[in-house]
């Protein structure tokens, strides 16, 4: 479980955060939705203390981060995965050299044994038979598996998505959408992903946390979204609905 | 308003080299990682170097000649006079501001790329010191690989000058060699490699720094490694005086 307190993230003269609570759950996919620019982005990097906040503070599973020096940070950060808008995959390194690349640098189990995880995490996720080919040689697709794949190689108890579907056809977007949320309940992992595709907030959004201009506006499940008398994110859903009877 | 932002980045460059300078994760990625530069920086730019070096000891050689016309000046001297050239300035210097203009163009856009793609991000999101992971193989690679390739440069340009004055028949090679053997003061080596180590190090430094604080997108990329070139460059010149001054006057 991931608890935000109060949290304030300002840039320069901007105020891009202001003071967000929230809760995300264990073995759920927990969701962030939000137009372009409401702060989703700054809002998950803050979480995973890519970007320090200005106020409040962050538990996982009741471990204060406020408190914490870098050792103790570090040892956090190995237990999370993340997913990046772009998939960051290493250019200079094969896919299974990515996979690998989390299990070389902090485990010390001999090279066969990290084949053999590596190998295992890509089986997971589908791929097969692209080990030695280089990230710019598999489609966007692919990337965004190879990634998930690097993410869950050290078994993370928290995996962080920044808009893991952005880019891709619907078809190969509810395949990533479906791996990340089967693989949340199968490890029991705390999932929280970035998303502005309403078909992964039907689809596999179990707790829903909608950010308008940087505010919390309203939090619920898919089961409630439709219904939330919050006037921002009837307008959203009826955005993005209004698209989708137009095609 | 320059003077502020010039101590800002000085400030900053320092706090980039002490992160560089922590224990690394795993010494068995290190090491390799190592090996891998010293391959890119070094072995990779021995081509470029041979063919400069050639030339350059060539031309010194023969300019050398031709404005010493004068009778009772011996034509030993120019063999004498182009090995002077060849180790005080043309191998340290000259070569490694090439070397800023080829190396450090490549590191920071290799660094500049990573940090656009959010590669840098995943590494920081892993635990792993991304500063350290990415640029202390290549600065160490930096300070095994220059001397290296400035004693070759050293041997390189001789030779060429020796060619040149060969083929042109403008010093017989006996004059050359006995040039290339006169007066020699032993100490002039050791302050060339020391010269030259020092520049390998701000180039690999500078541009690595340059690289890591890229922002945006690919436009940025190709300002940070022109910026890299200029201010490493310069960076070298100046030190080429401050060391000169210090070690030689
Ligand atoms: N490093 C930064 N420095 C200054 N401002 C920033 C920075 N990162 C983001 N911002 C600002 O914060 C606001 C929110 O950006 P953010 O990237 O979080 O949006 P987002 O909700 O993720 O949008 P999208 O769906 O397009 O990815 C934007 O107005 C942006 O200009
Ligand atoms: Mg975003």
């Amino acid at each position: 479980m991931i608890e935000a307190k109060n949290v304030v993230k300002v840039f320069g003269e901007r105020t891009i955060l202001h003071g967000i609570d929230a809760v995300f759950e264990t073995g759920k996919t927990n969701l962030i939705i939000g137009k372009s620019g409401s702060g989703k982005t700054v809002l998950l990097k803050s979480l995973v203390g890519l970007y320090d906040i200005d106020s409040g503070d962050i538990l996982y599973d009741g471990r204060s981060t406020k408190t914490m020096d870098r050792k103790q940070k570090n040892s956090i950060r190995q237990e999370i995965g993340m997913l990046f808008q772009g998939s960051a995959l290493f250019d200079s390194l094969t896919v299974e050299e990515n996979v690998r690349f989390p299990l070389d640098m902090f485990t010390d189990m001999s090279l066969e044994e990290r084949q053999e995880r590596a190998n295992f995490c890509l089986k997971r996720v589908n791929i097969i038979n692209s080990n030695h080919l280089y990230p710019s040689e598999i489609s966007g697709g692919m990337q965004k598996r190879v990634a998930i794949a690097r993410a869950i190689a050290l078994n993370p108890k928290y995996l962080f998505c920044d808009e893991p579907n952005s880019g891709l056809d619907p078809v190969t977007a509810a395949v990533i959408d479906n791996l990340i949320s089967e693989i949340t309940k199968e490890y029991g992992i705390t999932t929280i992903m970035n998303t502005h595709d309403m078909n992964s907030v039907f689809s596999i959004g179990e707790k829903i946390i909608f950010i308008n201009e940087g505010h919390k506006a309203w939090e619920g499940s898919s089961d409630t979204i439709t219904n939330s008398n919050c006037e921002p994110l009837d307008e959203f859903i009826k955005t993005t609905r209004n698209i989708i009877s137009k095609l | 308003m320059f003077l502020a932002s010039t101590f800002a980045h000085i400030g900053k460059y320092c706090l980039f080299l002490g992160q560089t300078c922590r224990k690394p994760e795993k010494w068995r990625v290190f090491l390799r990682n190592i090996l891998v530069e010293i391959d890119k920086v070094g072995v990779d730019s021995m081509g470029i170097v041979t063919i400069i070096s050639l030339f350059v000891g060539a031309v010194i050689t023969i300019q050398t000649a031709n404005n010493l016309d004068n009778p009772f000046i011996p034509t030993y001297t120019v063999g004498f006079a182009a090995r002077e050239c060849i180790i005080l300035e043309f191998s340290p210097t000259i070569i490694c501001l090439v070397l800023a203009g080829k190396v450090g163009s490549n590191i920071s856009s290799e660094i500049g790329t990573m940090r656009i793609t959010e590669q840098i991000d995943a590494l920081d999101i892993m635990g792993i010191n991304s500063a350290g992971y990415l640029a202390a193989p290549k600065i160490i690679a930096m300070l095994v690989s220059v001397p290296l390739l400035v004693i070759y440069s050293i041997a390189i340009g001789i030779y060429g000058g020796y060619l040149a004055g060969k083929y042109t028949g403008l010093v017989p090679p006996d004059d050359f060699i006995y040039g290339i053997h006169f007066s020699l003061k032993p100490h002039y080596i050791p302050y060339s490699l020391f010269k030259s180590t020092i520049f390998g190090f701000i180039i690999a430094s500078i541009s690595s720094y340059c690289g890591y604080y890229t922002h945006g997108g690919a436009l940025e990329v190709g300002k940070s490694s022109t910026k890299a070139v200029v201010i490493s460059s310069i960076v070298v010149l100046m030190f080429n005086l401050i060391i000169t001054e210090l070690l030689l006057s």
